[in-house]
């Protein structure tokens, strides 16, 4: 079968438990694609050879019992992986070998999994375009030169490209949705709590969130279900009854109250975000449910406070890279020489920007006026969710400001290349679930997304809005397999 | 608000991260047009607010201190940047 790679996670799990495809077939098929795919630099380290070995020992005994059998995934590389390196896209981590693994990915491999390479990301998931990579920047299947999106950049570009049936990424301010977003595909940012965050290398631990991104809702809600796990480990991991979100899938949101938020309607959108968005809310009434205006006042207040909590945090998290115990070292004449220069010489540029920012936030004297002053506008921003709730279900608005920008387009104005994430950085910072899918593509023929934001623990609503709508938009991506010769 | 070299320079400090002069001045740039765009929480009277310190609304769990991860000091330390089979090494510190 040559189009083993254009299936969905679902069809693949059908094959392989009807014993028309043996996971070494959907392995192999992955793995050659992925060779064909080396222009996109989507992964930073591969693991295929083990990947087949593991594929052909599955076949021997298979166990069709589980919930991803024998299926080969590759993950962002700042998930931890037990013997193999994982450098969350940075020079200072260049040769960390880890010796635990994280949970999510753990609970990935339980289900009979295969672990296919670890894929490229931002430094730290510190970026909006994957062009902060030490790796180098990733490339979007949809487009040469085009980002693919970020920090899961290399993620989206391998689900998009059929390099992995489904893939994991985090997101800390929109780092899932943003590149599904740009890559036409979708990606689910869970309620804070729900995915462990141990074995995650840690940028700004509020905010981080792992989650699934996938090709359609529904292998996204199969992957949502496998890696959402009480998780003892992760002191912030919160014990909630988890429904079985594939299995629960429905298409039947009729009465459900969708909210549109007025604040969401910046000042120079496109046009073709203004048109996608009533496009969307046609949809919405034409799946039998009902749209009302609402208002989250405090919105125009998320980025900026996002600027402040993140970057503080980050400084504080990315103390321990001291080149001591792991990781890059540089040559010091003493002690703090060393430190001073492996953590120059080991961070990019953007990681350094923010660690600074970070540091002078929490800075004696400055505390109060920044870092204080952000919490306050963050429970201003999670009150404005508390109160639309009161009145809708789930919120619909588009997922980014713009489709998909050129290399190098942003890269020089910091604050232009941080409003990637106005639509997102909200969802963060109130801890709520958000789902951005492919809802139609601007003039260029890049795609647009839609995002759909619930109530904290209320997945299964949004990804059955997310599935209701995406049976209406019958979105297809347009990849044309540019980079394969 | 302008932030001006000797801040940048104290700041470096604060964060072991070593900057020339031609990169301090970049930094400066960049963080003077971030904080400049940050002011905009100024607007907002924010005195009778309660901040959020945890997203999570739940109490922090205790637990036992046991050691889980057993006879892994070998593999720790073959991430250390400096060989040595016994301890990590550090530059001297004591003359």
């Amino acid at each position: 079968m040559s189009d083993i790679t254009k299936q969905s996670l679902t069809e693949l799990i059908e094959n392989i438990k009807n014993k028309k495809l043996s996971s070494t077939d959907v392995t192999k098929a992955f793995i050659d694609r992925s060779e064909k795919s080396e222009e996109l630099n989507a992964y930073i380290t591969n693991d295929f050879t083990s990947a087949l070995d593991k594929a052909k020992k599955f076949d021997q005994k298979p166990n069709l019992d589980l919930k991803l059998p024998g299926i080969p995934m590759a993950v962002k590389d700042l998930f931890c992986t037990k013997n193999i390196k994982t450098t969350a896209g940075s020079k200072i981590l260049n040769n960390f070998v880890p010796t635990y693994e994280s949970t999510v990915t753990e609970n990935i491999w339980n289900e009979g999994a295969i672990l296919l390479g670890k894929l490229n990301c931002d430094e730290f998931a510190m970026g909006s375009s994957n062009e902060t990579s030490f790796f180098g920047n990733v490339q979007s299947p949809i487009d040469k030169n085009l980002v693919p999106g970020g920090s899961s950049g290399g993620s989206a570009s391998a689900v998009a490209g059929q390099l992995t049936p489904v893939t994991i990424g985090t997101d800390t301010g929109g780092s899932i949705r943003q590149p599904a977003s740009f890559t036409g595909t979708v990606g689910l940012k869970p309620t804070y709590g729900s995915c462990s965050r141990y074995g995650i290398v840690a940028f700004a631990s509020s905010l981080d969130q792992a989650g699934p991104m996938a090709q359609n809702v529904r292998d996204c809600a199969l992957l949502q279900e496998v890696i959402s796990s009480y998780d003892p480990k992760d002191s912030t991991s919160i014990n909630f009854k988890r429904n079985h979100y594939s299995k629960e899938l429905t298409n039947n949101i009729k009465g459900k109250k969708i909210g549109i938020p007025k604040e969401y309607r910046v000042d120079g959108m496109p046009k073709e975000i203004e048109d996608l968005w009533q496009k969307g809310i046609q949809y919405i009434k034409d799946c039998g449910a009902e749209t009302i205006d609402i208002s989250l006042p405090n919105t125009s207040y998320a980025l900026p406070t996002y600027y402040i909590v993140a970057p503080a945090e980050a400084s504080s998290n990315l103390a321990r890279y001291d080149g001591v115990k792991y990781g890059f070292r540089a040559k010091g004449e003493n002690l703090i020489d060393m430190y001073e220069k492996t953590r120059s010489e080991g961070f990019g540029a953007e990681v350094q920007r923010r660690i600074m920012i970070g540091t002078y936030v929490l800075s004696s004297g400055y505390y109060d006026a920044y870092y204080l002053k952000a919490q306050k506008v963050r429970k201003l921003i999670k009150n404005d969710f508390d109160e639309a709730y009161k009145k809708v279900d789930a919120i619909l608005t588009p997922s980014t400001p713009s489709s998909a920008f050129k290399i190098g387009e942003k890269t020089n104005d910091p604050v232009s290349m941080y409003l990637n994430d106005i639509f997102t950085v909200p969802v963060n910072l109130a801890g709520l679930p958000g789902i951005s899918i492919p809802a139609g593509h601007d003039s260029k023929g890049y795609p647009l997304g839609l995002q759909i934001i619930g109530k904290a623990f209320d997945e299964q609503n949004i990804l059955n809005i997310a599935y209701a709508m995406e049976e209406k938009i019958n979105f297809k991506n347009k990849i044309t397999d540019w980079w394969i010769k | 608000m302008s932030i001006d070299l000797k801040t940048i320079k104290h700041i470096s400090k604060l964060a072991r991260i070593s900057v020339d002069e031609q990169r301090a001045e970049k930094l400066a740039g960049d963080l003077n047009s971030i904080f400049d765009f940050i002011e905009k929480l100024n607007e907002l009277k924010t005195d009778s607010v309660e901040p959020l310190t945890s997203i999570a609304e739940t109490t922090l769990k205790l637990r036992s201190d046991e050691v889980k991860s057993k006879n892994i000091r070998e593999q720790i330390i073959k991430n250390s940047p400096q060989d040595n089979e016994d301890y990590f090494v550090v530059p001297k510190v004591i003359e």
